[in-house]
């Protein structure tokens, strides 16, 4: 058998045809026809009804991406110069909050945020507050950011972990300052961690109707709410649910169309 | 009449226990939980039956803090295995059953979706012969508006929305539903996270129906629900639990059962039955169409029915039985409680939710995730900002390949 055989990649061609592709078709088909199966663009139409939660969601999920990415970026660069075997343990430590329910985590935030949790308390100590956290879009992009962030770190520091030390010395022997070593160096060089990154946190956070349900208070509704309700909830219109999913996707994909040109043209400068 | 008829029927049974003869003594399944043995409850014994059951969370006695374990004594009893799940709103019950999705043998809806499954021929009707406990729900219980003729459903648990509130955290009780438009309460009201039920509310206020009977009168109703959206701290069903308990939220709304819950739990929570009515549901047993376990399903509704069954459901959940049989062997501290069994002063005020027409149904659901996105800041030109933003990108996007096409000409 060659090394290049296109039939080992045939298991999961199946896979993606049954369990992606099909089910795509499914939901253009009911995104254009009405209850009884008829063609109709209404269920796009009431779709920009609703715009003012689509705009909520990019934006928060924007923020927290953001956030995100600040947060991971020295982390990754800490993480990719430890020594090896410091490496694993703290790439460990990175994981460990995954292994626990997302559910369970996003929960454990509703108590530490409410008026009467450990967060207020400490601060009446110092005779601050108490502040409302909990049912606001704050808490909700704290839950992306606390839910997500590993998905950051882990490609930025794959990464980084290539970028030689002797690069970086080089630089720095050119008379490269710290912000230059920065600019014209590191950040170039860890531009497909970055758009991996970006990728694993907006899709999700863009998507997610737990965190906004649980931190939200139900009021801070996003479009994964949105497209929950007219499938599992008060609305159920499996029509206009499929319409909100094929305009969130084709947002999204408009978005991942930016990071990967983005991430094109930074490898041709690169090699 | 009633009486006099159980008397005879205990004396008679008496008489039989003194012969040698195939004595109805009562079955004891296990503490506490006592059967009729006047039923085959082992026919199904060793077949490898099981029952898929759907019901909501936290509504039924579970075995835990010493309650007894309704579900297993049945599958003691009888040798049936239950397959027991939860839901948490009619709504999603309704959207799983009808995407096909699960099957189900036995579910347990309100009223109002009860008539919208009969309606869509979703429900099989119900053989009462299975089901002799059926003569232990009351006579007001049956044949109700939302099933006439009583063919496919058998009463559950009752409850009635009200107002629950913190004492220590409000200097004025709160009396009616208006209240929960009033300023001194902004930012600690908690709402039902159900569209039903929040209109419910609404519609007491402006003395309208709970049922309404135009689109027009939901687009009104629903005016005060946006209007009082800024003074709601949240919109929530069963985390209720653990906001008021906690001390998060000084008034919410929610079903009588679990204030008794509720209140057991911090007793610095009151209740209240506002003075415009409330809402009187009932939640039905019933069996879906799709099940092929009919007759399995029966006896477990049937064992549902019984009376300590009853009892040890009534005593765990707090909510108000439809059976005065279960009622005399409640414990004292339930039997008399205000919230569960309400005066009759109070029970003249309750309206009952009915099946609402098609065209009023999508109106209500549009109306609601219109207000639960209504956003006051006006984020209307948020979204012209996003759309100038999408077309900007693209564009940029556009001419970035445009470059890059440029340069590799040359």
């Amino acid at each position: 058998m060659k090394v290049y055989d296109k039939r080992l990649a045939s298991p999961y061609l199946v896979w993606m045809a049954l369990f992606t592709v099909i089910p795509l078709l499914i939901v253009c088909y009911y995104a254009l026809t009405d209850a009884e199966g008829r063609f109709t663009l209404e269920n796009l139409v009431s779709v920009s009804g609703y715009g003012s939660v689509f705009a909520r969601s990019l934006l928060l999920a924007l923020i927290a991406t953001v956030i995100c990415l600040v947060i991971a970026f020295p982390v990754g660069y800490f993480l990719s110069r430890l020594r090896v075997n410091k490496q694993r343990i703290m790439q460990m430590l990175v994981m460990l909050p995954m292994w626990m329910n997302f559910l369970l985590r996003t929960y454990a935030w509703m108590g530490l945020l409410s008026i009467n949790g450990p967060i207020n308390t400490l601060l009446g100590v110092f005779g601050l507050g108490p502040f409302n956290m909990l049912n606001t879009a704050g808490a909700v992009v704290l839950g992306m950011v606390y839910n997500y962030v590993p998905y950051m770190i882990l490609p930025l520091y794959t990464s980084m972990v290539k970028i030689d030390q002797s690069i970086i010395e080089a630089a720095q022997d050119l008379g490269a300052g710290t912000a230059k070593t920065l600019f014209r160096v590191l950040i170039p060089m860890s531009v497909p961690g970055i758009c991996t990154g970006i990728t694993m946190v907006f899709v999700p956070a863009v998507s997610t109707f737990v965190i906004s349900r649980m931190l939200g208070g139900g009021a801070n509704l996003l479009i994964g709410d949105l497209i929950e309700m007219q499938f599992l909830g008060n609305s159920y219109n499996l029509n206009v649910g499929s319409a909100m999913s094929l305009v969130l996707m084709i947002i999204v994909l408009l978005c991942m169309s930016f990071t990967s040109s983005f991430d094109e043209d930074e490898m041709e400068g690169v090699s | 009449m009633k009486r006099l008829l159980a008397t005879l029927s205990a004396l008679a049974a008496l008489t039989f226990c003194a012969l040698p003869a195939p004595a109805a003594e009562p079955i004891a399944v296990v503490d506490g939980i006592t059967v009729s043995a006047d039923y085959d409850w082992t026919r199904f014994a060793g077949q490898n039956v099981t029952l898929n059951v759907y019901n909501w969370g936290e509504y039924i006695s579970n075995g835990s803090d010493d309650s007894v374990d309704v579900v297993a004594a049945f599958e003691e009893l009888t040798g049936i295995h239950v397959n027991y799940t939860t839901f948490d709103s009619n709504e999603s019950m309704y959207a799983k059953l009808k995407s096909g999705a699960a099957s189900y043998d036995v579910i347990i809806p309100s009223d109002y979706m009860v008539a919208k499954m009969i309606d869509e021929e979703m429900l099989l009707p119900l053989n009462y012969e299975n089901i002799p406990n059926f003569a232990l729900i009351d006579e007001e219980y049956r044949n109700p508006d939302y099933d006439p003729a009583n063919a496919y459903t058998v009463p559950y648990m009752l409850c009635t929305t009200g107002i629950i509130y913190n004492t220590t955290m409000v200097s004025e009780a709160p009396t009616a539903w208006a209240d929960l438009w009033d300023e001194q309460y902004a930012g600690s009201i908690l709402m039902f996270n159900n569209s039903r039920d929040a209109y419910a509310i609404a519609a007491f206020k402006e003395g309208r129906s709970v049922n309404p009977p135009t689109t027009d009168e939901v687009d009104e109703v629903m005016e005060q629900l946006k209007a009082q959206k800024p003074l709601v701290q949240a919109y929530v069903m069963d985390e209720i639990f653990d906001k008021m308990i906690g001390g998060e939220a000084a008034v919410g709304v929610y079903y009588s059962g679990d204030a008794i819950t509720m209140i057991d739990d911090n007793p610095d929570l009151a209740w209240v039955f506002p003075e415009e009515g409330s809402v009187l549901s009932v939640d039905c047993m019933c069996i879906p169409a799709a099940s092929q376990n009919q007759e399995a399903a029966e006896m477990f509704i049937n064992f549902m029915c019984e009376v300590d069954v009853g009892v040890a459901n009534a005593e765990y959940i707090g909510y108000t039985t439809p059976s005065t049989a279960v009622w005399e062997k409640l414990d004292e501290e339930l039997k008399y409680s205000e919230i569960a069994y309400p005066s009759a002063e109070i029970a003249a005020k309750e309206q009952v939710f009915t099946a609402l027409s098609e065209e009023v149904n999508s109106e209500l659901d549009v109306k609601w995730s219109e207000m639960k996105s209504y956003d006051e800041g006006g984020s209307g030109y948020l979204f012209l900002l996003l759309l100038l933003a999408m077309v900007l990108l693209a564009c940029f996007n556009i001419w970035r390949k445009m470059r890059r096409k440029m340069r590799n000409m040359y």
